[in-house]
């Protein structure tokens, strides 16, 4: 009886969909949350980046792409990098500077890479994976395949000039890429509205090339996954590039090293109000889905995130016989005879 | 077997790949229908199309990001720089993006592309388009750096560029556009991290690259002719990889060794391999190890001034002769 109940109320998106949008921002969300916990037990090496409050953007279009679309991301990758499907125990494990790791330690927390899953890369350096995502763009159209490559960044990234030499090729050769924008406020520390010359980052940019201005709310996932399939379809049916500003709030500081002293009072509670997982399970409970089976799919991404936790404090680190290997396509790094 | 300019050469190289393979493709800036600025690309667009031949904006983020994003995902681009002196303006994707994902990655991520440029002086064009940039990219691990001095190389070593795994940056020298070599008909395909030994010689070697091998033969004939030195000249053709072999080869039989390098004093490709000599073949020598180098100096653009900053002929002479009878 209660299936049916569901069935009634269900729209375009469906059960199905919800709950696997639903289960993808928990698993960011509880393997971010660790990945803080074990930085602060020290576990964790070097920098991270986290999403804590931007999971929506992630599972929203993560969910809406097919098996063959690319993904492209920053430096704060992990959400997008776990959205396609990547085990939590290798991104933790790389966090963690593993053997287990997903490149196993070579590339750390910043270069996050699955292409096995179609995580083609996280980038550290401002906007440089926006030409790349042309290419792979360019490929798929040269080819004739009908993948999309979408790239991810945030809104520090509209002021970098890759941003723009990236929008105007994709526009003037009609690339099947989505850009997508994480404005989540502040660059690093300092507010982008203190830096910016239009209110929209990437919106009021995208009239620029030809684009439509599209702002979304990047909080419900929901309205990123509609926005994400209609982006798809277009770059899927020749329509070429779209620029999707997505509105979101990150609940911890920029990098590990930042307490995020910056914000003005109030502001962090305001926006923890619109918690994506909060707005989502609510959504859920409307579409008729119980608390157990929320409670169900909770409780089985933590204990996912404990297995993987146990097993990458126990993987050993990396051995020394990968040193030097993959620098150049022989395997090795040699450069003489 | 014919007689080909060394720009003629570039178009043949590229024809050659891309008619062999069709994810052979190429992107820049003018170099479809107008066929380059040095008019190295003329026909290409016309024989494979705007699908395969794409002018770009004046983009070199967006031509080398793209190059690198379609290398990745299975194509074979071949990107061109108008100028080597912009790899300044695109840097990230040399220094950063190309030579690292798969070593970052543990080799899940490929980078099978090659990037042409023009660099070198000659021109008359000042200080920020005449650059021999070799020593910016030879620096860094993960990308392979070659520079032919003749036709044949040109169309031999692109072949070879393009069909290695690896990021590849070509750099073709501006002032040898116009020079002319033999040929060979049919497919060319030569092999990088070669070394070719252009002049024998048992009095000292002269190591050169690009346009300073011409000069380098001149100066080894003059050597020979006036002052009865027998020098032996090497065109180095590949700084990564390097043929060590042949250089230290050469060495261990002239006892001499000499660099002929168009880039600025410092850090140039010669010091590297003068540092590997003194490391692995002090005992051989007779002699100090002598770079011939342009100074630590932006290049002018005045004929007269342009023409004096590089390494001449007579420079060559005079300083190999001192040095061997000192």
């Amino acid at each position: 009886m209660l299936d049916k109940a569901k069935t009634a109320v269900n729209d375009d998106i469906g059960e199905e969909t919800r709950l696997k949008l639903f289960e993808t921002q928990v698993v960011i969300r509880e393997a971010e949350q660790r990945a803080y916990d074990l930085f602060l037990q020290n576990l964790v090496k070097g920098t991270s980046h986290l999403s804590l409050g931007q999971e929506a953007v992630a599972a929203g279009f993560a969910v809406a792409m097919k098996k063959g679309d690319l993904s492209f991301c920053t430096y704060r990758g992990h959400a997008h990098t776990l959205a396609r499907g990547v085990p939590v125990e290798k991104v933790l494990g790389e966090l963690m500077q593993r053997d287990n790791g997903l490149m196993r330690g070579k590339g750390g927390s910043m270069h996050l890479t699955s292409e096995e899953h179609g995580v083609m890369g996280s980038y550290a350096i401002i906007g440089a994976h926006l030409p790349i995502a042309c290419g792979a763009a360019w490929r798929a159209q040269y080819k004739g395949h009908d993948d999309v490559s979408v790239c991810f960044f945030g809104d520090g990234t509209t002021n970098i000039g890759a941003f723009h030499e990236a929008l105007n090729f994709a526009a003037v050769w009609k690339l099947p890429v989505v850009f997508v924008c994480e404005n989540n406020l502040y660059m690093e520390y300092t507010p982008i509205a203190d830096v910016t010359a239009v209110p929209s980052p990437a919106g009021d940019r995208a009239s620029a090339y030809g684009l439509e201005k599209i702002v979304i709310d990047g909080n419900d996932a929901d309205v990123v996954y509609r926005a994400a399939i209609k982006a798809f379809d277009k770059a899927r049916t020749g329509g070429g590039p779209s620029l999707i500003e997505c509105l979101t709030y990150r609940h911890s500081g920029h990098s590990r090293a930042d307490p995020a002293k910056y914000r003005p009072e109030g502001e962090l509670e305001r926006w923890k109000e619109r918690d994506p997982i909060k707005i989502y399970k609510e959504r859920l409970k409307q579409f008729g889905v119980g608390d157990a089976q929320i409670d169900k799919i909770v409780n089985g991404v933590k204990a996912v995130v404990d297995d993987a936790t146990e097993k990458c404090k126990a993987a050993p680190n990396p051995p020394m016989d990968i040193l030097t290997t993959d620098v150049y396509a022989d395997g090795g790094f040699a450069w003489r005879n | 077997m014919a007689e080909l300019t060394y720009r003629d050469a570039v178009i043949r190289g590229i024809a050659q790949e891309m008619k062999r393979d069709e994810d052979v493709v190429f992107l820049g800036e003018d170099i479809a229908k107008a066929g380059g600025v040095f008019k190295a690309t003329v026909g290409l667009y016309e024989q494979f199309g705007p699908r395969r031949v794409r002018d770009t904006p004046i983009s070199e983020q967006a031509i080398l990001g793209a190059a690198m994003g379609a290398a990745m995902t299975g194509l074979k681009p071949i990107a061109e720089i108008m100028f080597s002196d912009f790899f300044a303006v695109c840097f990230d994707y040399i220094a950063n993006e190309f030579p690292k994902s798969r070593y970052m990655t543990n080799g899940q991520t490929k980078c099978p592309l090659v990037v042409r440029t023009g660099n070198g002086a000659g021109s008359r064009f000042g200080a920020q388009h005449s650059q021999s940039v070799e020593n910016w990219c030879m620096m860094i691990p993960g990308l392979k750096v070659v520079a032919p001095s003749s036709p044949v190389d040109v169309i031999g070593l692109l072949a070879a560029s393009v069909r290695d795994p690896d990021p590849v940056i070509f750099l073709e020298h501006k002032s040898l556009y116009a020079t002319k070599g033999e040929v060979p008909d049919g497919e060319i395909l030569d092999k990088l991290g070669t070394a070719k030994i252009l002049r024998p010689g048992k009095d000292a070697t002269i190591l050169a690259l690009a346009l300073m091998v011409p000069r380098a033969l001149a100066a080894a004939e003059k050597l020979a002719a006036e002052h009865g030195i027998d020098c032996e000249v090497i065109d180095v053709r590949s700084l990564v990889p390097l043929d060590t072999q042949t250089i230290l080869g050469s060495v261990a039989k002239t006892h001499r060794a000499f660099s002929v390098e168009e880039n600025p004093r410092l850090c140039g490709w010669g010091a590297e391999i003068m540092s590997i000599i003194a490391d692995e073949a002090f005992y051989d020598l007779d002699g100090p190890l002598v770079r011939i180098t342009t100074p630590h100096c932006p290049l002018p653009a005045a004929d007269i001034l342009e023409d004096a900053i590089l390494p001449t002929v007579d420079r060559i002479v005079d300083r190999i002769r001192k040095t061997l009878n000192s």
